[in-house]
């Protein structure tokens, strides 16, 4: 069952050193990845199921309310999980965080001096149904400062984690907004090496998604790495273990 | 790598510093009850850059089969006899120390001999590493393709040392991102 295909397609992927991103340089490995044949371990992965959801995690607008609703541009976020086959990948985990309108995180470390909000906390999950598909709503977060070089702002971008069918088809990755003025000078984004693979992580306005008077509509679709080397799964097996 | 009926992959993004609001739960590093089955164990570690220094914002994922070798996964054909109460799966944050802890069983040897699999994300990596904690008190570390197929002296990286420690047995598995220690990261 060894096989040594390479899950990872280094044209689309980002190398881990990447100099303008000043954070790589002492983090990415000095060595090169060892090439490793799959085996149980990496052919199985965390199974997720509608029990590990509770009622308002796809709804950050709602998920975190203490006395109003949080400020900003509501949005709803859809999407289908495929895999490299294009089939969908259903029953996949999708944790997602973000900043809030202003560009503010929840977190210690965040120290960017924008406000708050009390009735947001930026952090929400969602199961992909049978057709692969999620949808969350959210409020279109704000630019932010960092440090990595000078005058430096992270573009807008909701962060996404995802489980899908196993060990190999773990992804984290970020989703941006089209016409973003900061993406050109973003080192995260600018290290995806191939312009098309970058281009695939600017999410899609949709006038059809958009719903009248409530929210605008936003499409951003994920391929997971790894089926071009795992075997075809049973179809119609919809077991949660 | 790709063919014409295929779709293009997704290409990952850092997982940043302000994870911890979204990802971390209490409870998500000790994947055992009273139930389990198996020697509970402390796998402990930190984890440091290139200059030595701990890492304060990375997350460790574990995967792992149970006591017996079995994958709570359906594509381990053994996996209906798998402990229903061990999924296999865990997460930590380190902390301001670099530090990381889990609360798990030593997975049984079947096909492979002992290991844990993990998933290694901070800021500063814009895509995940791969690794694997070996024991070393497994004497079939010494006959195990993985680690005899690494360049001499890089084996030690992929093993836990067993510490008696006050409050139970206890691995401990540093992650060296850079330098004479460098930690081996798979390619899958």
């Amino acid at each position: 069952m060894s096989k040594t295909i390479q899950t990872l397609d280094w044209r689309i992927q980002p190398a881990h050193l990447h100099p303008p991103y000043t954070s790589s340089i002492k983090r990415a490995p000095n060595h090169a990845l060892v090439p490793l044949a799959h085996t149980l371990s990496e052919l199985t992965g965390p199974v997720y199921g509608h029990s590990s959801l509770q009622e308002l995690d796809n709804d950050l607008t709602r998920n975190a309310i203490k006395n109003g609703e949080p400020l900003g541009e509501r949005m709803v976020v859809t999407g289908r999980v495929l895999d490299e086959y294009g089939r969908p990948v259903r029953n996949a985990l999708l944790e997602v965080w973000q900043a809030n309108a202003a560009g503010r995180y929840i977190h210690l470390r965040d120290q960017h001096p924008a406000p708050l909000d009390p009735n947001f906390n930026g952090a929400g999950r969602v199961l992909t149904d049978n057709d692969g598909a999620y949808s969350f709503t959210t409020i279109k977060p704000g630019a932010y400062p960092w440090r990595n070089h000078h005058n430096a702002w992270r573009p807008a971008h909701i962060h996404f984690s995802v489980f899908g069918r196993n060990f190999l088809e773990r992804m984290v990755t970020q989703m941006f907004f089209p016409g973003d003025p900061l993406l050109p000078f973003d080192p995260i984004y600018n290290g995806i090496p191939d312009a098309a693979a970058r281009a695939r992580l600017i999410s899609h306005f949709d006038l059809e998604l958009t719903k009248p008077e409530w929210a605008l509509g936003y499409r951003f679709d994920i391929v997971l790495a790894g089926s071009l080397c795992t075997p075809f799964e049973r179809d119609g097996d919809d077991d949660e273990h | 790598m790709n063919t014409e009926d295929s779709s293009l992959q997704t290409a990952s993004q850092t997982v940043g510093p302000f994870f911890h609001n979204a990802l971390i739960r209490d409870g998500d590093n000790i994947l055992v009850n009273l139930q389990t089955r198996g020697e509970q164990l402390w796998l402990r570690g930190c984890v440091f850059d290139g200059e030595g220094q701990a890492i304060p914002d990375a997350m460790l994922e574990i995967w792992q089969a149970d006591a017996a070798g079995i994958f709570n996964h359906e594509s381990d054909p053994q996996h209906a006899q798998a402990d229903p109460n061990f999924t296999g799966f865990g997460r930590s944050a380190t902390d301001a120390n670099g530090a990381y802890w889990f609360r798990t069983i030593k997975p049984g040897a079947r096909e492979t001999t002992s290991h844990i699999n993990v998933h290694l994300f901070m800021r500063g990596l814009l895509i995940h590493l791969v690794t694997r904690i070996y024991f070393d008190d497994q004497t079939e570390n010494s006959s195990d393709p993985v680690l005899n197929a690494l360049e001499p002296g890089r084996q030690k990286s992929l093993i836990s040392t067993r510490e008696a420690a006050p409050d139970g047995t206890t691995y401990r598995f540093d992650i060296h991102m850079q330098g004479e220690l460098e930690t081996v990261f798979f390619d899958v």
